[in-house]
């Protein structure tokens, strides 16, 4: 038989047309690296230089005084807050947009895009114009005794707008993939509503979800610009920890203000450590999809 | 009655699936919905189980009328083209699911869902699976936990919309025996989609052609394959050849020949007409055995299994024809591409007036 012959003399010729030459590889993986080195390990690493410049000592001090332990509550507050009334706005408009035909229904989701098109300050402004002392809402409030800007609602409110579409866009793909077909089987199969949903919806999108509000949170803690404009920076009263470094900062104070920012860093990293450890379990999951 | 439709129609926007559809099913039957995709039966089958809302109309199952009842009081099975397990619930929960979710008050004590389970997995076959997730069955293993979940309620009536067309062709045929032998067993009254007519008259006890939401025949597999209502359910049925023309004086003609008109047909004077021609009912030889046959050259020849499918141009006729020869017949006579045969038109179904396929 001739044919294993033929099959055998040729796999060479094969490699060579399916993979790039390997000067390109090189050059492409080189790049990579020289960005990453020019814009997150070299960023980074300075941080931390900066931020133990005076010593271990001076750094707990930094991040151990009575203002950034405010500001770090805040921050912490805030995205205790903002993350399950993002969950829950989330998976409301993931289940409504895919589950539901309604009319307005595009203009919806791409609406949801809104908030990371729009300028966080913008956000934060549109917030002061909406409920600040000025205007006839705001003062209304304010008469009742509410006060929004230059508060803590007025940062949660601001953080939750510029946060609200990372879980719902984490979600609707994933729903959009999974179809309607299980909810309407539990249909047929005499489920309830509230059935339906905590035994065959949530469990299917629990990963995503999860995912969502581990990026929900990572931008709460983050968020500047919004936060900024609507918190009035008071010192141990309105102060989340990215507005504490900026003031440090802005006095001089660089050693404290990079210490205070390692802490954001930290926060940064473990994020990406959660997020990379649910990533690896999503995908050995997938396959139950 | 197991289920009475009466005047259900159904529209989407401009389009209208289902129109003024009446149909009677007697309990225990297996009834199969056949139509091209797009005719309106699984939309059909969808209202049937609440899952889809009919403009007008009435249904009742069971003597019961469950056309305004919510889809989980309905009490229907329905078995879903592409299985729609619980991704993440095993075998054992997906069967059980049914009945878990039931009140309180009529929901069966754990020991006995356990045990209805188990003696449903037994009766699909699928005991060995109880603690599998979905995702580690194949296809007709899926889709036979499917059914048991489905029969888990004790539903009224079964709906199983398309449920063996994501199969790979063996395990298609023999899931279809499969459930017939299963049907045979259980007697609810069950409804089958399809657009597969092979599946139809093999499984169903009485078929429902149905064709642009609304039915054009509905009998037995014998009676709509021998007696075709008209052009569609004719074409529908099976790989047809189809000679358009006139009837004239008793005589149908098939481009430059002609043949005798059925005798119900032999009054018509003048008329429009299509002729239809099933590709095993063409006989084929290499003399002339008589002066009406027509003669060819085969110009393809493609194995089918049993039979042998070939592809005649012909002398005075447009479209070449398509036959279908047993595999002896096809060695005896020896023939090949190239050779020229004689073709003997035996049986053929005349249908007058316009009609599009």
């Amino acid at each position: 038989m001739p044919q294993p012959e033929i099959s055998q003399s040729n796999p060479p010729l094969v490699k060579k047309r399916i993979s790039d030459p390997r000067s390109i590889q090189i050059l492409l993986i080189g790049l990579t690296y020289l960005f990453f080195i020019g814009f997150i390990f070299l960023p980074l690493g300075l941080v931390f230089s900066q931020a133990f410049g005076k010593g271990w000592k001076f750094y707990l001090e930094a991040i151990r005084e009575p203002y950034a332990i405010e500001a770090v509550k805040l921050t912490l507050l805030t995205v205790a807050i903002v993350v399950p009334i993002n969950a829950v706005f989330g998976v409301t408009a993931a289940w409504a947009i895919t589950k539901f035909n309604f009319r307005g229904k595009s203009t919806l989701k791409s609406l949801l895009d809104l908030p990371f098109a729009v300028s966080p300050v913008i956000a934060g402004l549109i917030f002061v114009l909406l409920v600040g002392s000025r205007t006839p809402f705001g003062s209304w409030l304010g008469e009742h005794g509410i006060k929004i800007i230059f508060s803590t609602p007025g940062i949660i409110i601001a953080t939750i707008f510029v946060t609200f579409p990372f879980i719902a866009r984490e979600l609707i793909p994933l729903m959009e993939a999974q179809g309607r077909d299980e909810e309407e089987a539990a249909l047929t199969l005499g489920a309830k509503g509230w059935q339906i949903f905590s035994k065959i919806t949530l469990p299917n999108i629990r990963w995503g979800l999860l995912y969502g509000m581990i990026l929900c949170g990572a931008r709460s803690i983050g968020e500047f610009g919004a936060v900024s404009v609507v918190s009035g920076h008071i010192r141990g009263q309105t102060n989340t920890i990215p507005l504490h470094v900026e003031i440090l900062y802005s006095e001089y104070n660089f050693t404290a203000s990079f210490a205070v920012a390692s802490l954001l860093v930290f926060l940064a990293l473990l994020t990406v450590v959660i997020k990379s450890g649910m990533e690896k379990h999503f995908q050995k999951n997938s396959f139950h999809h | 009655m197991g289920i009475e439709l009466q005047n259900i129609n159904k529209q989407f926007g401009e389009y209208k699936a289902i129109d003024n559809l009446s149909l009677n099913i007697p309990s225990g039957d297996l009834i199969a919905l056949l139509g091209p995709s797009g005719c309106g039966k699984t939309t059909l089958l969808r209202i049937i189980a609440g899952l889809e809302l009919a403009d007008s109309g009435k249904i009742i199952l069971e003597n019961k009328d469950t056309t305004n009842l919510p889809p989980r009081e309905k009490n229907v099975g329905f078995v879903f083209q592409h299985y729609a397990l619980f991704r993440r619930l095993t075998v054992f929960e997906n069967v059980a699911f049914g009945l878990k979710v039931l009140p309180f008050r009529e929901r069966p004590a754990r020991k006995e869902i356990r045990e209805r389970v188990e003696h449903l997995l037994k009766l699909v076959q699928m005991d060995w699976a109880l603690s599998r997730f979905p995702s580690q069955l194949s296809g007709g293993q899926r889709q036979r936990v499917a059914l048991a979940r489905a029969l888990a309620v004790n539903p009224r009536v079964l709906l199983l919309d398309e449920p063996f067309s994501a199969l790979d062709a063996k395990v298609r045929q023999e899931l279809r025996r499969w459930l017939r032998k299963l049907h045979d067993e259980i007697h609810v009254t069950s409804i089958f989609v399809t657009h597969d007519q092979e599946e139809a008259l093999e499984l169903a006890d009485k078929i429902v052609v149905i064709n642009k939401g609304r039915i054009e025949q509905q009998g037995t597999p014998q009676e709509v394959y021998d007696h075709p209502a008209n052009a569609f359910v004719y074409n529908f049925l099976g790989n047809v050849n189809v000679f358009h023309g006139r009837i004239h004086n008793g005589k149908v003609s098939l481009g430059a020949h002609s043949v005798d008109a059925p005798d119900e047909l032999k009054n018509v004077e003048e008329k429009t007409s299509q002729t239809f021609v099933r590709p095993h009912e063409i006989g084929i030889s290499r003399i002339r055995s008589n002066q009406n046959d027509l003669e060819g050259t085969i110009r393809e020849v493609r194995l089918q299994g049993g039979q042998i499918g070939l592809n005649i141009e012909c002398q005075g006729l447009d479209n070449p024809i398509e036959a279908e020869v047993p595999r002896e017949l096809f060695v005896n006579l020896q023939l090949a591409k190239g050779v020229q045969v004689f073709v003997t038109i035996n049986r053929v179904r005349v249908f007058t007036g316009d009609y599009e396929i």
